[in-house]
């Protein structure tokens, strides 16, 4: 295996091949836990560990998995990896765990581990196929990151529960935006994010 | 005890619509609203799924996985047993089998709503509002009655969705969009105003 081809894996689908911003998958479970960078961060890891380990172990066993029910398959590992998570999550970051609710275990439904699992995993080694994953589960954290930093800055004043922005009610100056705390913010930010993205790279317009 | 599922109906729909308060079903919502009829296809398969699966699920939560749930059977070595660890994988298992056998039924006694659904069905298994549905309802403890309500106005609250943002889609072709903001763009601006307008009917009682 080329060391380029690994790179290649690892980093196109940060911009060149973002599965939130031009291939439309896994918007579902994204937009609803980036109220906070806390929350978000935790989500993150979540789906990178998920879709790295759902893709190495659907790669394992592509050979074994009769086509008929590969779906099937797939969708137990999947399950079965998304409950590890929330079991864990449930033991050691209970908090967390209450505000992400049902989120975590919407991960299954994630279509960018369905995707990957079917489209890459099924068709290409173990090692090329974690890191695979692990460059798609960056390419959805990094909008993640970014929707989550600008929300809870311009929701709230802070980030990561540190006050950057001091509230005008607790004495500071910065009249917090209230929008940027509910549904409708998530979707103006992702929708201003692609228009810079293919402002940017401009082969990407009108793909789908 | 009306009064209850009449305000639970129509929380479910407007005020904590399942795809725009809570982006669920995000990705089919996306791709399959550039035109009306699709839309209005899926959603139609949405709600009949939806009115299914999450009385089911119910009743698979409160007679099986819930902690004691499994007292009725009388077996001594059952008393106290918690398996809500096995939650999620049943949910989808359930989903996935629903889906499968409406198909065949529709297929078998209703040819013209399965072609009319037809590639829809298969779909929707991974359709997040379908297992959204089924969380919100564990998570709020509904009874199966409840349930039953609350996947019918979900699923209808999402089909609203789906065919109003199509109406609008269908217009935006006509209009003048910056280049980098065609397509995906502009749509989720779109989405975002609709979410606004969903929002105002917050805070209404019935």
């Amino acid at each position: 295996m080329a060391k380029s081809e690994a790179v290649d894996v690892l980093f196109d689908p940060l911009w060149n091949n973002n599965p939130i911003t031009l291939q439309v998958l896994g918007i579902c479970s994204a937009l609803a836990v980036t109220t906070q960078m806390a929350t978000t961060l935790v989500m993150c890891l979540a789906v990178i560990f998920v879709i790295s380990s759902s893709n190495t172990a659907v790669s394992l066993v592509r050979r074994q998995i009769p086509s008929s029910i590969r779906i099937i398959v797939q969708m137990t590992i999947i399950a079965s990896l998304v409950i590890l998570v929330d079991q864990f999550l449930r033991a050691y970051l209970f908090d967390i765990s209450r505000q992400l609710s049902v989120f975590v275990g919407l991960i299954i439904t994630n279509c960018i581990v369905m995707g990957r699992a079917e489209g890459y995993a099924m068709s290409h080694g173990p090692l090329l196929s974690f890191l695979d994953g692990i460059g798609n589960g960056l390419g959805y954290s990094m909008i993640l990151v970014v929707v989550g930093f600008i929300r809870e800055l311009l929701g709230s004043g802070k980030v990561l529960g540190h006050v950057v922005l001091p509230l005008a009610s607790e004495g500071g100056w910065y009249v917090p935006n209230g929008l940027m705390l509910t549904p409708p913010s998530a979707f103006f930010i992702i929708g201003l994010f692609i228009w810079a993205l293919r402002t940017w790279k401009t082969d990407q317009i009108g793909k789908s | 005890m009306l009064e209850h599922h009449l305000s639970l109906f129509f929380t479910a729909i407007f005020e904590e619509n399942l795809a725009l308060a809570f982006f669920l079903g995000m990705c089919t919502f996306l791709a399959l609203s550039k035109n009306v009829k699709t839309a209005a296809g899926l959603g139609i398969a949405v709600i009949v799924i939806q009115t299914i699966t999450v009385p089911v699920n119910s009743v698979i939560y409160n007679y099986f996985l819930k902690e004691n749930a499994l007292n009725w059977t009388g077996i001594y070595a059952l008393q106290g047993t918690d398996l809500r660890f096995l939650g999620l994988i049943s949910y989808i298992g359930t989903i996935a089998a629903m889906v499968q056998i409406l198909e065949m039924t529709l297929d078998r006694f209703f040819p013209p709503l399965y072609n009319a659904l037809g590639i829809f069905l298969p779909l929707i298994t991974v359709n997040c509002a379908i297992l959204g549905g089924t969380l919100f309802m564990v998570e709020r403890d509904y009874t199966p009655l409840e349930a039953l309500n609350y996947g019918f106005s979900g699923g209808l609250g999402w089909a609203l969705a789906i065919c109003a943002l199509a109406g609008v889609r269908e217009k935006l072709k006509y209009s003048d969009i910056p280049a980098g903001l065609q397509g995906l763009g502009i749509t989720f601006i779109t989405v975002g105003l609709m979410a606004m307008a969903f929002m105002a009917f917050a805070g209404i009682d019935i």
